[in-house]
C-alpha cells in the first residue's frame, strides 16, 4: 500500500521476473514505478541480487524530488503502521494480563486461600465436635459439612483453572484424592464416638494427622502458586509499553520533519494529509501513555489496597483457624505430645503452637489495620483484634483451670458450658471469641475484595478500546501520510 | 547415656563384688563423663547417680537371671515421712500419667452425659485410690495423657509423679524407673480379623504386616523374637508403629495391617470395640502391670505398694467387675497378680 498511492503515481511498469532472461530489463523491482531509470539498459552482463538492484534504484530515486517524496511517504507510512500495531499488540497483552488479574488469578488466589481455610476449619469443627462428646452439637456438624463442601467447591475451581501438567494441577488432584479419605476417617470417628468407644478418638487423631501433614501443606502449595501467578499477571499488566512509546515518538518526529521539509520546499504551511496523520498519531500516543498510566495506577491501587489487604487477611484467618485447632488439640491430647522449645524447657506441643499462631494473628491484624484505608475496612479488623484479645484472656483462664486439674472446667471454657461456682467462666468459652474473629475477618475480606474489584476494574477499563483504537487510528494516520505525500507528488505530473 | 549403657553392658557378668569395685574406681570418671554427656543430668538423678545406676543394674541383672520382674519391688510401708511424699503433700495433688485411649482401662466415655469429661477405667480407679490414700481425697489428682513411648521419659523428667498406664514390669525398664508390685496379670496376644488366616503367634504370621505401639512391650518382644528366630523373619513388624495400641486397631480396620500384637488385656479391649476381630491363639508371654515411679522415690514406691496391698483386698475385684469382666470374663483369677508376692527388700 505504501508504494502505489491511488491516483497520484504514474502507472507502474509491468512487473518483470527477475531471473528470466540474462538481459536486464529497465525496471526490475516489481513494486516500484519510476518514470525514468537513470541506470539505463546498458546490458551489464553479471547478474546482481534483487536487493542490490533495489538499493541502486532507491539511491537513484533519491536524486530526484518525486523519488525522495516516495521514499519519505513509504517510510512514514511504515513507521505509523508499526507504531499502531506495536501499540495494539503491547496494550492487548497488558489488557489481557489485567483482565486475568481481575477475573482469573485474583479469584483463584482467593479460592486457593479458601480451600486452605475450609480444610482447616473443617478439621477444627471436627475436633470441636469430638470434644463435645458423642452427641456433637448441630452447629459443629453443620459447620463441618459446610466447610467440607466449600473445600470441594474450591478444589473444583482450582482444578478447572490450573494449567495441565502444572504443579498446582498435581496438588489439586492429590487433595481431591485425600479429601474423601479424610472424610471417611472422620465419619468412622463419629460412628465409634456414638458407640462410646475411644476408637473414635484414635480415628480422629489419624484424620487430623492426614490433614496436618498431607492436606494442608498441599493446599498451602496451591495458594503459593496462585499468588505467584497473580504477581506475574500484575507485573505483566503494569510494565511500561516502551517499544510502542518509542515508535510513537519516532513516527511523530518523522511526521514533523516531513512537514517542515515540505514547508521549506513549498512555503506551504499545511499539508492536510500529513496534518491528519500527525493528529491521529498524537492521539494514539497520548491515549497510550494516559491510558496505560491510568490503568497502571488503578492496578497498583488494587494491589496496594486490595491484594495486600486480602493476603494479610487471608493469612490472619488461617492463623486464627490454626490457633483454634491447636487449642482444641491441647484438650484432646491432654499433654500427650510435648515439645522441647529450648534446652530443658518442655512445653505442651499444641499449646505452644497455639501461642505461635496467636502471635502471628496479632501481627497480621496489626498490618491489616494499617493497610485498611477506610472505616468500612478498618472496623471489622478492629473488632477482630478486640475479639482476639478477649480470646487470649479466656484462653489463659482455661489453661489455668486445666493445669489445676479441672479438666471439665477447662473444656467448658473452650467449647462452652455452664457457669458453676466451681467454674465461674464456664459459660464464656473461647469458641465465641474465635467465631467473632472469624466473622469479622470474613467481613473485612468481603470489603477488601470489593475494593480490589473496583480498583482493578478501573484499571482494566482505562485500557478498554486502546488496542483496537490504536490500530484504527494508525491505519488512518498512515493513509493520511500517504495521501499527503501523494498530493505533493501529483504536482510533478 | 550411651557411655553409661556400654559400661553397664561391660559390667554384666562381673558379679556383684567385682562390679562394686569397678564402680568405685570409676566414680571419678563418671563424675567427669556425666556432665559432659549431659543426658542424664535433667532428672533427679543428682548426686546419687552412680550408686543408683549400679544398684539398678545389678537388680536388672538379677531380675533377668531369675526371670521374675514382678518380685523386685520394695516392701510396702505406710510411712509418709519420705521426701517424695512430703513434696507431693506440699503440692496438694498427684500428677499421674495415664492413657486415654484404652477402653475400660483409661479412657473418656464420649457418651458420659453426667457432664463429666473425666477419664475412667481400671487404671483410673487405681490412680484415684492412690490419691485418696496419700492425700485423703480421690479427686486430688491431675491426669496427663502420655504416649506409650513417653512413659519412661515423663517419669525421668519429673513431668509426672507416677505412671498408671497398663505398664508392664520388665527387667529392662527397671534400669530406668522403679516399679511397684504388680496389680494385674496378662500376656501378649495376637489380634486379627475373624476371617484372617492368622491363627496365633506362629507361622501363619509369615509375610504379614504386624502393628504394635512404639515403645510397647509388644514392640520389644516382637523385635527380640524376630532376632532369635521365634517369630518368622518375613513378618513385617517395623513399618507400622503408632504412638498407641488403639491406633493399631484403626490400621487393622483400614486394612493397612494384618494383625495387632499387644497385651491380652488391651487386645480384649480392642476386640470389644470391633466385633469383627478376635484374639487368636493363647497369650505367648506372662506379664504384670505395675505402677512406675522415679528411681529415687523409694518412699513413694513403698507407700504405693501398701496402697496396692490394701486395694487387692478391697476394691480390686469391684473395679474388675465394673470395667473388665465384660471383656475379660467374670472369672478374674487369671488376671490377679501372683499370690506369692516377694520383695527385693
Amino acid at each position: 500500500m505504501t508504494h502505489t498511492p491511488k491516483g497520484s503515481a504514474p502507472p507502474p511498469a509491468p512487473p518483470a521476473s527477475p531471473g528470466a532472461i540474462p538481459s536486464v530489463p529497465p525496471q526490475v523491482t516489481p513494486a516500484s514505478g519510476f518514470p525514468r531509470s537513470s541506470a539505463g539498459p546498458d546490458g551489464e552482463p553479471p547478474r546482481r541480487t534483487a536487493f542490490a538492484e533495489g538499493l541502486d534504484q532507491v539511491r537513484a530515486a533519491a536524486t530526484t524530488e518525486p523519488g525522495r517524496l516516495r521514499i519519505i511517504g513509504a517510510v512514514l507510512a511504515l513507521l505509523i503502521v508499526a507504531f499502531g500495531s506495536v501499540t495494539a499488540w503491547q496494550m492487548n497483552d497488558r489488557a489481557t494480563a489485567a483482565d486475568d488479574v481481575l477475573t482469573s488469578s485474583q479469584p483463584l488466589s482467593s479460592a486457593a486461600a479458601g480451600v486452605y481455610s475450609s480444610l482447616a476449619d473443617a478439621n477444627t469443627a471436627a475436633s470441636s465436635g469430638f470434644l463435645a462428646g458423642g452427641q456433637e452439637t448441630p452447629e459443629s456438624r453443620v459447620r463441618y459439612e459446610r466447610e467440607i463442601g466449600e473445600a470441594a467447591d474450591g478444589l473444583a475451581t482450582a482444578a478447572a483453572a490450573s494449567e495441565p501438567g502444572s504443579e498446582s494441577e498435581k496438588r489439586v488432584a492429590e487433595l481431591n484424592a485425600l479429601l474423601p479419605k479424610y472424610k471417611g476417617l472422620i465419619e468412622r470417628a463419629r460412628a465409634n464416638n456414638r458407640l462410646g468407644y475411644p476408637l473414635g478418638g484414635a480415628y480422629l487423631r489419624y484424620a487430623n494427622s492426614i490433614m496436618q501433614d498431607q492436606m494442608l501443606p498441599k493446599a498451602q502449595k496451591i495458594y503459593d502458586n496462585e499468588n505467584r501467578r497473580l504477581r506475574d499477571d500484575y507485573s505483566d499488566a503494569t510494565s511500561y509499553p516502551w517499544a510502542a512509546i518509542a515508535l510513537g515518538a519516532v513516527a511523530l518526529g518523522g511526521l514533523v520533519w516531513a512537514q517542515r521539509r515540505n514547508y521549506l520546499h513549498t512555503n506551504r504551511v499545511l499539508n492536510h494529509g500529513l496534518v491528519a496523520a500527525t493528529v491521529a498519531s498524537t492521539v494514539v500516543l497520548l491515549w497510550l501513555v494516559a491510558g496505560h498510566t491510568l490503568a497502571r495506577s488503578g492496578l497498583n491501587d488494587s494491589y496496594d489496597h486490595g491484594v495486600r489487604s486480602l493476603t494479610v487477611l487471608n493469612d490472619a484467618r488461617i492463623a486464627s483457624l490454626k490457633a483454634r485447632g491447636n487449642e482444641n488439640l491441647t484438650l484432646i491430647s491432654r499433654g500427650a505430645e510435648t515439645e522441647e522449645i529450648k534446652k530443658g524447657v518442655v512445653v505442651d506441643k499444641f499449646d505452644h503452637r497455639f501461642g505461635l499462631e496467636m502471635k502471628a494473628l496479632a501481627s497480621q491484624l496489626a498490618t491489616a489495620g494499617k493497610l485498611a484505608d477506610d472505616d468500612k475496612g478498618a472496623e471489622p479488623v478492629k473488632a477482630a483484634l478486640a475479639g482476639m484479645e478477649v480470646w487470649q484472656d479466656r484462653h489463659r483462664s482455661a489453661r489455668t483451670a486445666d493445669e489445676e486439674g479441672k479438666y471439665q472446667c477447662a473444656l467448658d471454657q473452650v467449647i462452652g458450658g455452664r457457669a458453676t461456682p466451681d467454674c465461674r467462666a464456664g459459660d464464656k468459652p473461647t469458641g465465641e471469641c474465635f467465631d467473632q474473629v472469624d466473622a469479622n475477618l470474613n467481613t473485612a475480606l468481603g470489603h477488601e475484595t470489593r475494593e480490589f474489584e473496583q480498583a482493578a476494574r478501573g484499571g482494566l477499563d482505562a485500557m478498554t478500546g486502546l488496542p483496537v483504537g490504536a490500530a484504527v487510528l494508525a491505519v488512518l494516520a498512515a493513509a493520511g501520510a500517504v495521501l499527503g505525500i501523494g498530493r505533493r507528488l501529483s504536482e510533478y505530473r | 547415656m550411651e557411655a553409661v549403657r556400654r559400661l553397664r553392658a561391660g559390667l554384666k557378668g562381673w558379679g556383684g563384688v567385682g562390679a562394686m569395685a569397678v564402680v568405685c574406681a570409676l566414680t571419678v570418671v563418671f563424675a567427669l563423663v556425666l556432665p559432659l554427656s549431659g543426658t542424664r543430668g535433667g532428672g533427679p538423678a543428682g548426686t546419687g547417680g552412680q550408686g543408683v545406676a549400679h544398684g539398678e543394674q545389678t537388680r536388672a541383672d538379677d531380675c533377668r537371671a531369675k526371670g521374675d520382674p514382678q518380685n523386685h519391688s520394695l516392701r510396702p510401708s505406710s510411712s509418709e515421712s519420705g521426701p517424695t511424699i512430703k513434696k507431693i503433700k506440699d503440692n496438694g495433688f498427684l500428677t499421674i500419667g495415664v492413657d486415654q485411649n484404652s477402653y475400660r482401662w483409661g479412657y473418656r466415655d464420649p457418651n458420659n452425659t453426667a457432664g463429666k469429661a473425666e477419664l475412667e477405667g481400671f487404671d483410673i480407679d487405681i490412680a484415684h485410690r492412690i490419691a485418696e490414700e496419700i492425700l485423703g481425697d480421690p479427686a486430688k489428682v491431675r491426669f496427663r495423657a502420655i504416649p506409650t513411648n513417653q512413659r519412661i521419659k515423663a517419669i525421668q523428667d519429673g513431668q509426672v509423679d507416677m505412671v498408671v498406664r497398663t505398664m508392664t514390669i520388665s527387667c529392662e525398664r527397671m534400669a530406668d524407673v522403679a516399679f511397684s508390685q504388680p496389680y494385674f496379670t496378662t500376656g501378649q496376644q495376637v489380634l486379627a480379623p475373624k476371617s484372617s488366616p492368622v491363627k496365633g503367634y506362629d507361622k501363619t504370621l509369615a509375610g504379614k504386616k504386624i502393628c504394635s505401639a512404639s515403645g510397647s512391650t509388644a514392640w520389644e518382644t516382637l523385635e527380640a523374637d524376630q532376632k532369635s528366630g521365634k517369630l518368622v523373619a518375613s513378618a513385617d513388624i517395623t513399618s507400622v508403629n503408632p504412638p498407641n495400641q488403639l491406633d493399631c486397631l484403626v490400621r487393622l480396620q483400614l486394612g493397612e495391617v494384618d494383625a495387632v500384637v499387644t497385651d491380652g488385656a488391651l487386645a480384649a479391649s480392642q476386640a470389644a470395640q470391633d466385633p469383627t476381630v478376635k484374639l487368636v491363639g493363647a497369650p505367648f508371654t506372662t506379664e504384670y502391670y505395675g505402677v512406675a515411679m522415679n528411681l529415687e522415690a523409694d518412699d513413694l514406691v513403698r507407700r504405693v505398694n501398701q496402697v496396692l496391698e490394701d486395694y487387692l483386698k478391697d476394691g480390686w475385684q469391684q473395679s474388675y467387675d465394673d470395667w473388665l469382666s465384660a471383656t475379660l470374663g467374670d472369672d478374674s483369677t487369671g488376671s490377679l497378680p501372683p499370690s506369692d508376692q516377694k520383695y527385693r527388700d
